[in-house]
């Protein structure tokens, strides 16, 4: 009848003991989970015969790291954490904030001299320090960057929250210009700079903006309609290909076809909503990711008019309504007009501008909807279908307008694709790119253009980040590419963030409409809808 | 279409309405009107139908059979089984609420009421397209719809928290608001599906005054479904009254209330009660047949366990075959039956119904007040499950 609590059990044990108690378990668990994945690796030898490679080494290493890890966060971290709860008797005050600990003037102003240094030594870096310091060195300035964006962000905080579409749109349109003269500045010419602009319009740039384009517009039918769809590459697919064969075969122009594109976009989506819109949830997935493999496979198989999986190729440029153009050869060529330097440069800075424009206008169309009886109709939708009959709202209609809204910026999206790669084939409309793009708005939160935008800043910018991570080269050897893992990252960041916050980066959604305040809804009461 | 001018006062005429699920009859044969601007109400014990007739008014279910009209105040008239769903609320104003409460809870209780005033909007809006690009016409429309939902948003006392979700409201202001929606759609009949079920007596007042204020405004009818007597007897002005999916009765509250089928059937009344009824309507021969207890062949009438009769009997029944309650599980029908069995013995012995000796009507108990033939090979059915909610 003694009820002894045994010493092991003690939850109030002394942080010290707990946490050797808990690393030795978090050993356990990484050794039970890493002896097959890291102690032992599948090679060949010379001979071509299958081997096994032990690396007990690198096992121990991880373990040990991980223990070290374990303990330090459960003998210092937690008691710290559990510290900042508690406010100060005599102030009343709580205890200051770890991130104002971390954001101190002082190492604002180390940041900001370590970049200085280490920008005005940019040249010189692998004489003074060797290719393999120099790495470290660059990573280094990335990280006081970094640190210092933070920085400035962290006590602006409050001032960027209340303006951030304002100050995020103005951002985006200054971004070409400010890369072009920070890099003109660096290296000291104008056509240094557009040079050096490219890959950061580009790829980081256009990027980022057609993902946060086709974010948004699955946003509307995923987002504010609440159906699942699976399938959305297939709109995107559409709208690429209406451009490259119509653009090629008639010389049709980008300001054409642009609408063409959307407007059979939005047709597929219409014949696509007709036979699965009595379907719900899970089923709607299924049939919403067939259609989007059948696309798919349409292209690939119907080689007469589309040219199989070898794709088509010499897609026109988009000129500017005809008035400049960016081919090299013709008479109105942008350099020509104006009388400056030839370059690549300003195509893609031009594209940058289009897609931006795309991206406010999908925005600005989805705010207006939102406001106008047909969005109200799909957000009741997603909250109640029944309750949206007995109003007399038209199920069918209201989820077959989402359908085509969405495909139709999903054409639009696909459109501007095609003419900025100049080369459509079936292999950029995988299932993946639909599985990207609904996470972009999940991770986002579902209905929110800002949260989406983020997400897809985050999870598109940060994989093409890893391209830039070089100096991980010298850590892991010449033949370890970083982008490689950009999967990984995508699934670590999904489950941070969703433990993080359940709902998305932003999850509460904007009323439409209010009598006195606008008061955001949390998103413990909108629902995700159920197909 | 039978609605000659001079039956225009009924709103709504219910017709021969049946509604089968299989082989389970959920509403059988079921008539009765709703007169304009009078609040009707529907009652019953669980599982009487009264939600599936609800369904089939508005276009949820679609009747097996019957005819449902509604007489709209501009003299036009509409079969509701014939209409789809979303035209039902949009086409013939009826709005309906739900007994589990339907709101959209992300949605402030303004948009509630915006997303009710959809189709006026909608062509405000020409369609999206002319709002799209600020089209001054929707701009009103869209200002007098803010106005209309305030004016209800009043009415229902819901106005300070008009910028909260739905979600957040208690579970009392969920069902006014649910109404006040219901009554943004402008209709001409508003179907309530138990209106007062959880709420507290204050709460219940304020619901009466609203439904009360609504008809005497507005010039809705109201049709209601409703457990809470209080609020049935104090505020409609017509009563009808199901089990097992038949009409037992009929009239004003009053007549209804002293019913001996409906204080039988619908106000819970127990095997012991049902005597206490029978001494009432006073016979002797019956009570003495109750208690030699029910025919075996036909499962345990007089219990109303859930657990008396077979319940797997309610399902794969072949087409055709009609299945309907067990021996004496309607309590109208045994109050029926036992009166109608002491009027035989007491005057002519074939009057009225075919239960001249007290041997057949046990077996008349059985069937209320439906013309459709028992079969003698589906014993001790019990259709509790029918009754959809």
């Amino acid at each position: 009848m003694a009820v002894t609590v045994s010493p092991e059990r003690d939850i109030v044990a002394n942080p010290i003991q707990r946490a050797i108690r808990e690393a030795l378990y978090a050993g356990a668990i990484v050794l039970g989970l890493f002896v097959l994945f890291i102690g032992l690796k599948t090679d060949q030898n010379i001979s071509n015969e299958l081997i096994l490679v032990q690396r007990w080494g690198l096992l121990a290493v991880l373990m040990i790291a991980t223990m070290v890890g374990r303990f330090l966060y459960v003998a210092y971290g937690q008691p710290f954490l559990a510290k900042q709860k508690i406010a100060d008797v005599a102030t009343g005050l709580l205890p200051a904030s770890v991130a104002t600990r971390f954001f101190r003037l002082p190492y604002f102003i180390a940041a900001i001299a370590i970049v200085a240094v280490l920008v005005l030594l940019a040249g010189s870096l692998d004489g003074l320090l060797g290719p393999a310091l120099a790495g470290y060195a660059r990573f280094v300035r990335a990280l006081a960057i970094i640190y210092a964006l933070a920085w400035v962000i962290y006590y602006f905080r409050a001032f960027i929250l209340a303006h951030f579409s304002g100050l995020g749109i103005t951002a985006l349109a200054l971004y070409p210009i400010v890369v072009v003269l920070v890099l003109a500045l660096y290296t000291g010419s104008m056509v240094g700079g557009f040079q050096g602009s490219l890959k950061w319009v580009d790829n980081f740039g256009i990027q980022i903006l057609i993902y946060v384009m086709l974010a948004w517009g699955l946003n509307i039918v995923v987002g504010l309609a609440g159906l699942l769809d699976l399938g959305y590459v297939a709109f995107y697919a559409v709208g690429a290909y209406a451009y490259a064969l119509l653009g090629t075969h008639f010389g049709l122009s980008f300001w054409i076809l642009l609408p063409a594109a959307g407007a059979m976009a939005a047709f597929w989506g219409v014949m696509l909503g007709f036979p699965v819109l009595r379907l719900r949830g899970d089923y709607l997935a299924i049939v919403t990711l067939a259609f989007g493999e059948i696309i798919r496979l349409v292209i690939i198989n119907w080689r007469e008019v589309t040219n199989g999986s070898a794709g088509i190729s010499g897609i026109p440029k988009v000129s500017f309504f005809g008035l400049i153009s960016f081919n090299v050869s013709d008479p109105n060529y942008i350099s020509k007009v104006l009388g400056i330097a030839q370059s690549g440069a300003y195509y893609k800075i031009f594209l940058y501008y289009l897609i931006l424009g795309l991206c406010l206008l999908t925005a600005f169309v989805t705010i207006r909807l939102r406001r106008m009886p047909v969005g109200r109709a799909w957000e009741a939708l997603r909250e109640d279908e029944i309750a949206c009959r007995s109003l007399g709202i038209n199920t069918t209609t209201t989820k077959l307008t989402a359908f085509a809204t969405g495909a139709m910026f999903g054409g639009f999206a696909g459109s501007f694709f095609a003419a900025r790669q100049g080369f459509v084939s079936p292999e950029s409309f995988i299932f993946l790119e639909s599985a990207i793009i609904l996470a972009i708005v999940v991770l986002g939160g579902m209905g929110s253009l800002v949260g989406i935008a983020v997400a897809a800043m985050v999870m598109i910018g940060g994989t093409e980040a890893l391209r830039e991570l070089d100096f991980l080269k010298q850590v892991f050897g010449p033949d370890f590419t970083p982008e490689l893992y950009r999967m990984l990252l995508f699934g670590i960041a999904m489950v941070i963030v969703m433990v993080w916050k359940p709902r998305g980066f932003v999850g509460s959604r904007e009323p439409t409409a209010f009598l006195k305040i606008r008061r955001a809804v949390s998103g413990s009461f909108t629902k995700e809808g159920h197909g | 279409m039978n609605a000659s001018p001079s039956m225009n006062n009924a709103i709504l005429e219910v017709e021969h309405l049946s509604m089968k699920f299989g082989g389970l009859v959920a509403i059988g044969d079921l008539s009765f009107q709703a007169k304009r601007g009078e609040i009707t109400a529907l009652i019953g014990p669980n599982g009487a139908g009264k939600t599936t007739v609800f369904n089939c008014i508005t276009g949820f279910y679609k009747p097996s059979e019957g005819m449902l009209t509604l007489n709209r105040r501009d003299g036009s008239s509409y079969l509701l089984e014939r209409l789809p769903n979303h035209e039902i609320p949009a086409r013939a104003k009826v709005a309906r609420t739900f007994q589990n409460i339907r709101l959209f809870s992300g949605m402030t209780l303004l948009e509630n009421l915006l997303v009710a005033q959809h189709n006026k909007l909608m062509k405000a809006s020409g369609y999206t397209i002319l709002g799209l690009f600020g089209y001054s016409g929707y701009r009103t429309a869209s200002a007098e719809s803010i106005d209309l939902a305030r004016h209800w948003l009043e009415k229902a006392n819901l106005v300070d928290r008009a910028d909260d979700p739905a979600g957040d409201l208690p579970y009392g202001a969920q069902r006014r608001l649910e109404i006040a929606r219901a009554m943004c759609t402008g209709p001409e009949l508003l179907c309530l599906d138990e209106p007062a079920a959880g709420l507290n007596p204050k709460e219940s007042m304020a619901l009466n005054a609203l439904l009360m204020d609504i008809k005497d405004n507005t010039g809705t009818s109201i049709l209601l479904i409703e457990h809470d007597m209080a609020v049935v007897m104090q505020i409609s002005d017509h009563v009808v009254v199901l089990e097992y999916g038949r009409k037992i009765s009929d009239g004003s509250p009053q007549a209804v209330r002293t019913d001996p089928r409906v204080i039988a059937a619908y106000l819970g009344v127990e095997d012991e009660d049902v005597e206490t009824v029978l001494t009432e309507v006073g016979d002797e021969d019956v009570i003495e047949q109750l208690d030699t207890g029910p025919d075996a062949a036909h499962g345990p009438g007089t219990s109303s366990s859930y657990l008396a009769g077979p319940v797997t009997d309610t399902v794969g029944h072949s087409e055709g075959e009609r299945v309907t309650v067990s021996k004496g599980a309607s309590k109208a029908g045994q109050v029926d039956a036992r009166s109608s069995a002491a009027a035989s013995k007491a005057a002519s012995p074939a009057k009225a119904r075919p239960t001249a000796k007290p041997s057949a009507a046990k077996s008349s108990a059985a069937e209320p007040a439906t013309k459709a033939p028992v079969k003698p090979k589906t014993p001790g059915v019990s259709n509790r499950r029918g009754g959809r909610k």
